[in-house]
């Protein structure tokens, strides 16, 4: 046994561990740019439309405790776009969720823009149609170099909303 | 696998003399790795408990509760929350020694299977507790914890609603994650601990404390890191800010900055892939079947030494089924026993001096038994040449082919344990040998767990079956040395030159 050996390797132990516990820094983004976070779940609209029932197989559905719809379950994806300026930072089409793909679809993007005044638009189809949109929000914004700003989708409250 | 074992078996052998040479063989951290897990978790837990008293556990007060604990009350919180924080960091070291260390030595093999796969899990609970831990601080580094990892938990196929948007901004802040990961952090701990007693089931006699004087050594240690360098904390949390550079514990969070260049979904995959090598790691390839330790119950009077020998709690005694008038007999359950031997070393008929009948212990190895290894010994060339005359009893772990120019005759053993020591008395008495040397591993860290500890004991006639009295201990050599050690020699050079100057007296 070495005393000083012992000492000696006890300090390397602890100048590890201190060491490794908080550095190197890692460095998660650019402080000099502004991060667009985008952000929602929405379900979109069925593949076929619902079979519109009449009053009377309505009452003769609820007699027998059966649903009172007529549905398929698929529903289309989303396709949501992002443009910063005119110039498009983001396209995606966003599958559905579940086992039947029944569910919401999901998007959730975060995209680094410099900082500044900008004109921000979200763009976002969630029927059949082929062209168009069926919601679009475009807003000038100033945007902060290390902030967040959030584009988040609600259908209930008219869109999208800039945060 | 054999070669990649090999030089990993090397380099930790290098490491080790160095610390060897610090700490000695007993205290060397190296053969208490498991242990060293075990007192850093205790260190761990004492010290989370002490800090939960003053941390509150709501969002929104919670870093200041932490503000508190490291400032206001730096002398006992404080300390404790980087005792927490070290001792944290310190277990993710010795466990990912410990686990190279099992991998390079192979004792995760065969029969040996068990500890490594309910080890796997473990591995995983430790990170779960670390990262839930970091998470609590709610610092800028918690924010970002909880915001990578909730976009990665969300590349899997489980949420309807992404749940990284209970961190999307200040206004859509929760106490529902938070809460979860504090509930998170105290009963993972708990069922950690639950997963430990299971991992060190199939170890009877298992070492979860470490040798005193390193135990000593290492509190001082984090108790002068806890003081020079406290823990702290960063920033607080601001959803709306962006964290830019962060501090990190790259001991918990090493993986984290590897999501910024392979997609969530990738590093899950990857994640479970290397968890799934490492949990078929003892059958890459299987090990071969050697005959497990067989009981022969006309031999046997059921007095447990074997029970109470066996490292791995692979003997069990039960009622006696046969008409002969003792309480109980030895069963062995061949899928735990790894043929060291160790229990034949403990029988009492395990004798050599046996003459009526043949030698037959009441339980022994088949492929390598007790009958054989007397039959080894006598054949060997009786003392008497030029020069003192030595028998080297050599585990199978210890190198001892190195030995075999030096003109000892060497007669190997799965393990040192399995020697009797009424062998050495036959040894010396019966004119075999002038000198015995037993070459085993380094002490604390036996091939086997127990086989040197054992025979430690059973020479220093401290443990059944004893030592005879008549043995001339300075005939006798334990040389407890690590597998390729060129001390070996030395040690057999020198006890030659004792032998000698015996003969002279």
């Amino acid at each position: 046994m070495n005393r000083l050996a012992q000492v000696g390797l006890y300090v390397v132990f602890a100048v590890f561990v201190g060491y490794f516990s908080i550095a190197p820094p890692y460095r998660y983004s650019d402080p000099g740019l502004a991060t667009l976070k985008l952000s929602f779940s929405h379900a979109a609209d069925r593949v076929t439309e619902c079979v519109k029932l009449t009053p009377q197989q309505i009452n003769e559905r609820a007699l027998r405790g059966e649903p009172l719809n007529e549905c398929e379950r698929e529903r289309l994806p989303l396709t949501v776009e992002l443009e910063v300026d005119g110039a498009r930072v983001l396209h995606r089409v966003a599958a559905p969720s579940g086992l039947w793909n029944d569910g919401p679809a999901s998007v959730y993007e975060r995209i680094a823009v410099e900082p500044g005044r900008h004109t921000i638009t979200a763009r976002l189809r969630d029927t059949a149609r082929t062209q168009g949109w069926d919601y679009e929000y475009s807003k000038t914004v100033d945007v902060v170099a290390g902030r967040y700003f959030t584009v988040t989708f609600r259908a209930e409250t008219g869109g999208f909303a800039y945060r | 696998m054999e070669s990649i074992k090999r030089a990993m078996a090397r380099a930790y052998l290098r490491c080790e003399a160095v610390f060897e040479f610090a700490f000695g063989q007993r205290n060397n951290p190296f053969v208490s790795l498991g242990a060293l897990g075990w007192y850093f978790y205790w260190i761990v837990a004492a010290s989370g408990v002490y800090l939960y008293i003053f941390f509150d556990t709501g969002i929104t007060d919670a870093y200041a509760s932490v503000e508190y604990i490291t400032h206001d009350q730096w002398y006992a919180a404080g300390i404790m929350r980087s005792l927490h924080r070290y001792a944290s960091d310190a277990l993710v070291i010795v466990v990912v020694l410990h686990i190279f260390r099992e991998f390079a030595f192979d004792r995760l093999r065969g029969r040996r299977f068990f500890a490594w796969l309910t080890g796997v899990p473990l591995l995983a609970f430790i990170y779960i507790c670390g990262i839930s831990g970091y998470w609590l601080v709610w610092d800028q580094l918690a924010q970002y914890i909880a915001v990578a990892t909730t976009e990665w938990l969300d590349t899997l196929p489980l949420f309807g609603e992404p749940i990284a948007n209970n961190f999307l901004n200040s206004t859509t802040l929760g106490g529902r994650f938070f809460t979860l990961m504090v509930l998170i952090h105290i009963f993972g701990p708990l069922f950690m601990l639950l997963l430990m007693w299971v991992h060190i089931q199939r170890h009877s006699h298992a070492r979860v404390n470490p040798p005193r004087q390193l135990a000593i050594g290492t509190m001082v240690a984090l108790l002068v890191l806890s003081l020079v360098f406290p823990a702290v904390s960063q920033a607080p949390a601001d959803l709306d800010a962006v964290p830019t550079t962060l501090g990190f514990d790259w001991f918990y969070l090493v993986l984290y900055p590897l999501l910024d260049v392979i997609p969530g979904g990738m590093l899950w995959l990857y994640l479970a892939a290397g968890f799934f090598l490492l949990a078929i790691l003892p059958w890459a390839p299987p090990a071969k079947r050697v005959p497990a330790a067989a009981v022969n119950l006309e031999n046997c009077n059921g007095c447990t030494r074997c029970f109470d020998d066996c490292p791995f709690g692979a003997i069990t005694m039960v009622p006696r089924s046969d008409s002969q008038a003792y309480d109980a007999e030895p069963v062995v359950n061949a899928n735990q026993c790894t043929s060291c031997g160790i229990c034949a070393g403990a029988c009492p008929t395990s004798t050599p001096f046996r003459r009526a009948g043949p030698l037959q212990p009441g339980i022994d190895l088949p492929h390598r038994g007790i009958a054989a290894l007397r039959d080894e010994l006598v054949a060997t060339p009786a003392a008497g040449g030029a020069g003192p005359k030595v028998i080297v009893f050599a585990c199978d772990a210890s190198d001892a082919d190195a030995l075999a120019d030096t003109g000892a005759s060497v007669i190997r053993l799965p393990c040192v344990g399995m020697l009797p020591p009424s062998f050495i008395d036959f040894a010396l008495a019966r004119r075999h040998a002038d000198g015995v040397m037993i070459a085993g591993c380094t002490e604390g860290d036996c091939q086997h767990r127990l086989g040197n500890e054992w025979t430690n004991e059973r020479m220093a006639r401290r443990r059944d079956p004893y030592l005879r009295r008549r043995v001339n201990a300075r005939r006798l050599l334990l040389s407890w040395l690590p597998r390729g050690s060129r001390r070996r020699r030395r040690a057999l050079a020198e006890f030659r030159a004792t032998l000698a100057e015996l003969d002279d007296e």
